[in-house]
């Protein structure tokens, strides 16, 4: 495999060996579980591959029928069962549901969250520049689990009161309130409706503080995805409405302080932990959860990334057609007004700070092109740790290690099953990177029978869009295309993981036999030297 | 037809999901309290008095002080802690000075203490003092009854008589 200086994985060899091999372990589930999850639902639909559009979508079911239910929610200490009674009893067609519709959403956003966090530190997205959104998801949960917490003290309930109880207990240890919380729920006449109001408005400011902090945590990203297909979403609310019948959400009898909740149906999504502050102690339950949070909130820099160098603009050779800033996913590239006089109003700029150095933005550069005949090839925006002039270098020294008849090139990326393939391969931090030129050349040149470009798997592009991308420019959906002259039955498209070097293999194997021989390459090579000819004029 | 079943593979899918997370959500049922017990629960918030009375201010003390703050009287604001004895069945459960609330040390000193009983008759004796030295101020003794998973408490009103058994 040829590789250039700078793209040998330097980051990702900067890992703790056993959080590295956490990472493998994880990987390989969830791997297991979207390659089914694709073959069902298709690529596009996968929902492992979706999880945070779906916790934005199950965040409005929540909001929506949150407000529904509020219409008929009494907000008072005495009414509250009765009418939440009323909900799920004689209205249980349209309010019941609804309350379903907003306790299992809610439930199934805490899965989805929790998902999405494990699947994303399984494929390293949250080292380096990813830093920001790591960083910004881990208060987002402590706002899901308060907004759920206060959630079920409204409805007052048994299960209500336990978790009053218990919440009072822990929040007592904190010399903050004039009275103990724990003083509210000692008998009937010591609950007090005003206190009840005040869970009433942060049941409603904290999912409004999540939804900020859920803002804050897609900025650094360009195109998130906070919506998921609508025929993914409308598949999910029809499996919330079978479930809202199938098992309705209903209340655990009233709420009694003169008797102890002995026995309670626990919500092991959002109370997994209440039972542990009788078991270990206050102190101890606080302990875990500051520590998990301080711990995961530092995951990003345990230890840290090291990053490739940031990509680099070229100023002689870029005239701000903003193609690098379109596709560029984190953000990290923008049009600045021109500072060296050439005839073009604006410039790119790139943030070091935001790149993670993917290479996207060469592979979106109109002057990558290897045809170009200049003594020091550059291209508008470049990689320094694998500039154009390198590429090129190396798909030519990669096209030499190939042998026979049906001779196929494969320019990989290093996250999916070709980055580990040996033998005619260039690998790059991200597929997208391959300018199309790239494959036009060295089919021209005649450098390889075929190329093959493989991905990531079609749901899981590490840097989130390479794959979308280079499916756009392959199909001339987007700039730059693949020229119509390169024969398309000599290039495939491989999308796959590192688990699945069997498919890989077998799809490149079938490729190669379906390749024709290399004298039908013999008409585009004289039609690629008078291509030459009239570059060289321009 | 056979992307209909597709549709109907991909909701089976997710309704599967869901029913197990709808399941989870309220089982398995989780036993919060031993079975034939009941919890007591001492919990009443009482400040003592001042620890000293307001005297008069010195000639000195006033010049001290910036001309709007000088008043003719110091009053201190801390409290002294409280002491607390409880029995049950003869048995000392909890014995404390509990300190005033707050960062000038002025609040009232709190206790809530929970105990799971076993179900039956107990004899309970409570005592507090409002200065960790000398005597008891207010004492109260009594025979209860715990039910199954019942919930009693015993609260400190002064303007009650002392402590209030609920």
């Amino acid at each position: 495999m040829t590789m250039a200086a700078g793209a040998d994985e330097t980051g990702r060899r900067n890992d703790w060996p056993p959080l590295r091999g956490l990472k493998a372990g994880l990987r390989r589930v969830f791997d297991i579980l979207e390659r089914g999850a694709e073959r069902l639902f298709s690529p596009a639909l996968n929902p492992l591959a979706q999880l945070g559009a779906i916790s934005f979508f199950l965040f409005w079911v929540v909001a929506v029928s949150g407000i529904y239910l509020f219409i008929f929610f009494d907000t008072g200490i005495v009414d509250a069962y009765s009418s939440v009674e009323w909900i799920s009893g004689p209205h249980w067609y349209h309010a019941g549901v609804m309350r379903s519709f907003h306790r299992y959403a809610s439930d199934l956003m805490v899965v989805s969250v929790a998902t999405h966090l494990l699947r994303e530190f399984s494929l390293d997205r949250y080292r380096g520049t990813r830093w920001f959104s790591w960083f910004t998801g881990i208060p987002l949960v402590w706002f899901l689990y308060i907004s759920g917490l206060t959630g079920y003290w409204l409805v007052w309930d048994m299960l209500a009161q336990y978790v009053a109880v218990v919440s009072a207990k822990l929040l007592d240890v904190f010399p903050i309130f004039g009275e103990p919380l724990a003083r509210n729920f000692l008998t009937p006449e010591h609950l007090s409706s005003r206190f009840f109001s005040l869970l009433v408005f942060l049941h409603i400011a904290v999912p409004l503080l999540l939804l900020l902090g859920m803002w804050i945590h897609i900025q650094r990203i360009s195109r998130p995805k906070v919506n998921p297909p609508r025929l993914l979403a409308a598949l999910i609310l029809t499996a919330l409405l079978a479930v809202a019948l199938w098992k309705p959400a209903l209340s655990q009898g009233p709420a009694d302080l003169t008797r102890v909740p002995a026995q309670v149906g626990l919500d092991w999504l959002f109370l997994p932990l209440y039972p542990l502050a009788d078991e270990w102690g206050e102190w101890s339950l606080w302990g875990l959860l500051v520590g998990v949070s301080v711990m995961l909130a530092a995951m990003p820099w345990l230890p840290p990334f090291r990053r490739a160098p940031a990509a680099a603009v070229d100023l002689p050779n870029c005239n701000g057609c903003n193609r690098c800033v379109e596709d560029c996913p984190y953000e990290a590239i923008r049009l600045v007004p021109r500072t060296d006089g050439e005839p073009f109003p604006h410039q790119a700029e790139v943030d070091a700070d935001l790149c993670v150095s993917c290479g996207i933005c060469m592979g979106a550069c109109p002057s990558s092109t290897p045809f170009r005949r200049v003594q020091d090839l550059r291209s508008g925006i470049d990689l320094p740790g694998q500039p154009l002039a390198e590429v090129r270098e190396s798909v030519i020294a990669a096209s030499a290690e190939l042998k026979g008849e049906r001779r196929v090139l494969v320019l990989a990326c290093e996250h999916g099953a070709g980055g580990g393939d040996v033998g005619g391969v260039v690998a790059f931090p991200c597929v997208a990177m391959v300018p199309p030129s790239l494959i036009d050349f060295v089919l021209s040149k005649g450098l390889a029978d075929g190329v093959v470009v493989a991905g990531c798997s079609e749901s899981a592009c590490f840097n989130r869009l390479g794959v979308e991308w280079t499916k756009q420019r392959f199909a001339g959906a987007r700039d730059p295309y693949l020229r119509k002259r390169v024969p398309r039955e000599r290039l495939a498209t491989i999308w796959a993981s590192p688990f699945e070097a069997g498919r890989y293999q077998a799809e490149k194997a079938a490729f190669a036999a379906r390749l024709g021989t290399p004298a039908d390459a013999a008409p585009r090579q004289a039609a690629e030297e008078g291509d030459a000819r009239l570059e060289k004029q321009a | 037809m056979r992307q209909a079943l597709r549709m109907i593979a991909r909701f089976a899918v997710l309704a599967l999901v869901f029913m197990g997370v709808a399941a989870l959500s309220n089982r398995p049922l989780y036993h919060s309290l031993p079975k034939d017990t009941g919890v007591l629960t001492l919990s009443f918030s009482h400040g003592a008095d001042r620890k000293a009375a307001c005297r008069k201010a010195t000639p000195e003390e006033l010049a001290k002080l910036p001309p709007n703050m000088r008043r003719p009287e110091i009053c201190p604001r801390g409290r002294p802690p409280i002491r607390v004895e409880f029995d049950i069945d003869g048995k000392r459960m909890f014995e404390a000075e509990v300190p005033p609330s707050g960062i000038a040390g002025d609040g009232p000193s709190r206790v809530h203490r929970r105990f799971v009983l076993p179900a039956g008759s107990h004899d309970v004796a409570v005592r507090m003092g409002e200065r960790p030295e000398g005597g008891f101020d207010w004492r109260a003794e009594r025979t209860i009854r715990i039910e199954p998973a019942a919930n009693r408490v015993i609260d400190f009103r002064a303007d009650a008589g002392g402590f209030v058994f609920h």
